[in-house]
Parts: structure tokens; sequence; C-alpha cells
């Protein structure tokens, strides 16, 4: 790195010196900086330490850390010169600064995702830090360019806002949680994996089911959920009942066809041993077909965790009692509360993943033996 | 050819004093495929005695696998009788008369050693305590004892075949059919393995039917080798070597080893006459 002018480092510096000649906000003189002592501090030490990256590259941890720190400080002080009217009118010299910030940001992750310890701890701190410092980045551009170019909240939120609102309305959206995901989602879940489950273990053991129900299984787990949505309401009523059952129609197919796959992944020296021990059809399925298929079967369970959320929300378009993640959506969008529609989505993102991590979490247990997952004790 | 039939048919003779383990007669085995029949296996009469160790050998194709296979009840035979410990394969495999070695240790991935050995024991239903009474004797016996606990993968393919063989042994059948189980390994190994095999022939007393397509190992390890050949799949010659049962790798070098392997190896090449 010696003896080479660090690239980032030099955009860092000259977007931070550009910051420093052009004008803050619409109508002010350049040079407005020398106005606002704390905020020409900030700015003198963003280009200082862009100065120093563009020098000396970052040469480590420490360093990185010490412009991320740089950058979290100069990311306070653009939040406040958004509060002291920068809001709506930013120019030229807001950009810049913001730019100059990215480049620091940019340098110092990606010195921090190399990072490499034979300590555990630290590098699972590591991995860690990087999407979090990451994420909360873009959060920051996200709030900047909303108020930065004064967006209309109708378009799009800035991330406070949308924090305020959930804050604010943690009950309804506790109460939308339990309706959509703890009644519908679970349920649906559980019965459409569960005979999902069963019927692939009848379609195995009954070879006639294979030929015949597998390809009708197809054209079914091709019907489009907004038509059948509808149709299920009229059947189960305006209630959560009805969405599980979309949900169990959704997630019914993927869960058929990864377990029939599953159970013939074990290989033929494996089935001739159990063969070889006179094992019957019921021990042979326990004691190694199912073992052999858990992979597939976690792949569904995975796969249906996030179609079950999407399936839940979107059946709830179609008619609901007032209550429920779908329904709240569908009704703030008319009533033009795009930050409680974000703060819905927020949640079920939230929800969608934790659901997900779980699942991928149990799976990494059962299937530890799979030779992805494996580690030399 | 005729030759060898007579010789196949003196030898079995000679030998009926003995309990025949395995008795095969006038056995056929065809495959039908889209390209028209397979003749796997044509005419094969054998008799192997009680405590005796044979040996197949010849070249791929020869159908030595699908014999032993054929033995296990893996396969079904088109014509001709087969015995198993004196009834037919089928309650042989009932009653797990035998254990079944193959050419990959084939443990299960999600199970320790010991659960591993255990398997054939949970199958046939034995009390637990009586299972891992017996999955530590035969770990013991093939040199794994302090490995119960590991996963199959955390040991070296060596070792997986020797807890693979403890696990055929554990049900403690008369017969061990052996498929090629060191086929994958390399040649130390190999060698280790061999004289460790032998060992356990001598201390268990069992008859071992064993799959190569290794001349010294088949001569080390044998008292008599089965010389087979393929298209048709059928036995060309068979072998006896005596060799003393306390012998070591050492013997490979004696001129008795040399001729014995001589006979074999003429015997492959005439098996292989026609077609090259």
């Amino acid at each position: 790195m010696t003896g080479r002018w660090d690239r980032f480092g030099l955009a860092a510096l000259a977007f931070a010196l550009l910051a420093l000649a052009l004008p803050l906000a619409g109508g002010e003189n350049p040079l407005a900086w020398t106005g606002r002592p704390a905020g020409l501090a900030v700015l003198l030490a963003v280009g200082g330490v862009g100065a120093l990256v563009a020098w000396k590259g970052v040469p480590g941890t420490a360093a990185a850390l010490a412009v991320l720190a740089t950058v979290f400080l100069g990311a306070l002080m653009a939040m406040k010169l958004m509060d002291g009217g920068v809001a709506g009118n930013a120019s030229w010299g807001f950009w810049s600064y913001i730019f100059a910030l990215w480049a620091l940001t940019w340098r110092g992750i990606a010195r921090i995702a190399a990072y490499r310890s034979m300590v555990n701890e630290r590098q699972q701190m590591a991995n860690f830090f990087v999407p979090a410092f990451f994420g909360l980045w873009l959060l920051f551009l996200w709030q900047m360019v909303c108020l930065g170019f004064g967006v209309p909240g109708v378009l799009l939120p800035p991330p406070s806002a949308i924090f305020i609102k959930l804050i604010g309305s943690l009950d309804i959206l506790w109460e939308d949680f339990v309706q959509t995901f703890m009644k519908a989602v679970i349920s649906g879940y559980v019965i459409g994996c569960g005979a999902g489950f069963v019927v692939a273990i009848l379609v195995d053991r009954v070879p006639f089911l294979k030929r015949g129900l597998l390809p009708l299984g197809n054209m079914v787990s091709a019907l489009p959920i907004v038509g059948v949505a509808p149709i299920m309401v009229m059947w189960f009523g305006f209630d959560w009942q009805s969405k599980a059952a979309v949900v169990v129609i959704m997630t019914f197919f993927p869960m058929l066809v990864n377990t029939v796959t599953g159970l013939s992944a074990a290989g033929a020296l494996e089935l001739d041993l159990m063969r070889s021990y006179g094992s019957g059809y019921w021990q042979s399925l326990f004691k190694l077909r199912l073992q052999a298929a858990m992979p597939f079967i976690f792949n569904a369970l995975k796969i249906n965790s996030t179609l079950a959320l999407i399936g839940a929300i979107v059946a709830e378009f179609f008619g609901t009692p007032t209550v429920g993640m779908g329904f709240r959506i569908s009704t703030e969008v008319g009533r033009m509360n795009v930050d409680m529609v974000w703060a819905e989505i927020f949640v079920a993102a939230l929800a969608g993943s934790t659901f997900y991590g779980v699942t991928a979490m149990m799976e990494r247990a059962v299937t530890f033996w799979h030779p992805s997952y494996r580690t030399k004790r | 050819m005729a030759d060898a039939q007579e010789r196949i048919a003196s030898t079995a003779g000679l030998e009926s004093s003995r309990r025949h383990v395995v008795d095969i007669e006038g056995l056929k085995l065809t495959f039908q495929t889209a390209d028209g029949p397979v003749f796997a296996l044509t005419d094969i009469n054998l008799k192997v005695d009680e405590g005796d160790f044979v040996s197949f050998i010849g070249p791929s194709g020869c159908g030595k696998t699908t014999l032993l296979r054929v033995i296990a009840d893996l396969e079904q035979p088109t014509e001709g009788s087969i015995m198993v410990n004196g009834v037919s394969p089928h309650e042989a495999r009932m009653a797990r008369s035998y254990g079944y070695i193959f050419q990959a240790p084939a443990l299960y991935p999600w199970r320790t050693i010991e659960r591993n050995v255990t398997l054939p024991l949970e199958v046939i239903g034995m009390a637990k305590a009586e299972r891992l009474e017996r999955a530590r004797r035969y770990l013991k016996l093939v040199n794994l004892a302090g490995f119960e606990k590991k996963y199959p993968w955390q040991l070296s393919g060596g070792m997986q075949q020797r807890a693979s063989i403890a696990r055929a042994l554990c049900v403690d059948p008369e017969l061990l059919l052996m498929d090629e189980p060191f086929g994958a390994l390399d040649e130390i190994v190999r060698d280790h393995l061999n004289e460790q095999l032998l060992q356990l022939w001598r201390q268990t007393e069992k008859t071992v039917v064993f799959v190569t397509h290794s001349i010294p190992e088949a001569v080390f390890l044998s008292t008599r080798i089965i010389v087979m050949s393929p298209r048709p799949g059928r036995i060309i010659d068979i072998i006896d070597c005596g060799f003393p049962p306390d012998r070591t790798l050492d013997i490979r070098e004696t001129p008795e080893f040399q001729e014995v392997a001589h006979r074999v190896r003429e015997g492959l090449r005439a098996g292989h006459g026609d077609d090259d």
C-alpha cells in the first residue's frame, strides 16, 4: 500500500474540500461553514482523516475503527445541520460532505470486512459489526436523501418518521402481528408442512400415487394466490382461518415435492445395508431414509417460512376483520399514512427473518452431519 | 474350459466332510436390458465350507460382486439352486446369518461410530445395554476402542472401513461377505488391514467370502481362490492355497507364494484371451 495514493481516500479528501467551498443550503453564501464553528470543526476533522487515509490507506483494524468513529461524528453533525435549516434545500456543499463520509465509510468497512482472527468471539464481533454498521449507514443515507431533497412523506417517509410511528403504535402493530403471524401464519404453516410431509410418505408407500398425484400437485402449486384467496374467504369466513387456508395451500406443495425428492436421497449402498439386516419399510424409513431426507425437508421448511408470511398478508387484502398486517397495509395506504405502512413492513420483515433464522438454526442442529455444516472435532 | 469344470467337480467332491455354508449348483443370472440380455453369471457351481476364506477374483464385469450379492439375497438368480447356511438366501438374510461389508464403509454420517455399529442390533430389537456392550467388544476387536463417540467423517478411510467390519461382526453372523472392502484405500493401509483381517478371521473362525481384484491380496488371505472371467460371467479355475495360519506379509516374497500368484495370473489371462 505504501507509495500509492488511496483513491477512495483521495475522493474523501476532494469531496470534503469541495464541501468547504460550496454553499450548504439553497441560497447560502459559499464558505457558509465559517458561520457554523462546530460544523467547520467536524468538516476539518473529516477532511483531515480523508487526507490521512489518502496518504497512508487504512493500515489496520484500529485505524479503520478511528475512521468509522469520525464518520459517525460526521453523520451526527449532518443530522444537526439538517435540523438547522438545510432540510428541503440542501445544496452542493452538503452533498459533497455526505459523499466524503461515504468514501471514508467504504474504506473503513472494507478493512473490517477483511479482518480475520483465530479468536472466535472477535471474529464473530467483526462479522456482526460489518452488516450492522453498513445497515445504519444505509438508514442514514435514506434519512439524508428524504430530508435533504424534501421528499414528500407520501412517497417515501424518512426512517425517523417510521421509527416514531412504530414506537407510537406498538399496540396496534402487536394486535396485527398476533392476528396475522401467530394465528394465520403459524397454524397454516404447521398444517401445510405437516400435511405435505404425511402425503409425501403416502406417495412413497403407494407407488401409483407418485405417478398420479405428483403431476396434479405441480399443477395446483401453480395456482395464483390472488385467485385462491377470495375463494378461501368465501369458504372459511373473514377471520384468520381463511388466511391459514391460503398458507396451507402455499406451503403444502414445496413440502410434498421436497420430501418426496429427499426420500430418494439415500444411497444404494446404505439401502442395501438396511436390506441385508432384513429391515422392514418403516425401520428403513426412520433409521435411514428420513435422516437422509432432512436437508431437503429443511429446505422446504425454509422456503415455506417466507412463503407463509407473504401468503397470509396478501390474503388479507381480500377481506378481513379490522385487524391484521395485510388489512392495515391496504387501509393505511388508502389513507396516505405511508409511515404506518412502512412500520408494518418493518414488523413483517423482522418476523419473517426471525422465523427463517430459527428454522435455519434448527436445520444446523438436525443436519450437523451434512458436509456443508461439518466441523472436525 | 472342460478341464476347469472337472477340477471344480473334483474339489467339490473332496471336501464334503465339512458343512457347506454356501452351496451353489448350476446357478445362472441374466439381466434383461434394453440392449438384450446380459449374462452376468452362467453355470456357477460352488461350495464354501465352514471356516473357509474364499476369494473371488477376476476382471471387472466377471460377475464376482453379483455372485456375492446373490449369496446375500440382494440379487435373485434366474436359474439354479443356492443354499446359504442350509437354507435359502432369503431365509438366511432374515435370520441375519451373514454380515455384508461393502466397497465403501457406508456408515451413516448422523450416527456416532458406536451407534453405527449398533444399527443392525437396533433393527433386530436387542436391548440397549447389550447393544452397547457388543459395540464396545467389536470396536475393540477392530482396534477402534476410544472412538465410540466420534462421527464417521471425523475418522480416516481405513478406520471407517474397520468400523464397518465391526458393524458386520456385531450380529455374530456365520458368514462374512466382503465386497472389495479395501479397494478404495491406499497400499499401506490396505496391507495393514489385510494382516488385521487375517488375524480376525483366525480369532473368530468365521467363514469369509471375499471379492477382490488384487492378486496378492487374494493369495495372502485365502484358503481357496475362485478365478472368474467375464462375458459370460463364469468360474474358470479354483485354486487351493494353504499357507500357515500365522503367516505375515513377508510370505509374499517366498517362491510358494509367487507360484500361486502366478497360477492366478495365468488363469486371469486365459479368461481374457478371447477378446483382446
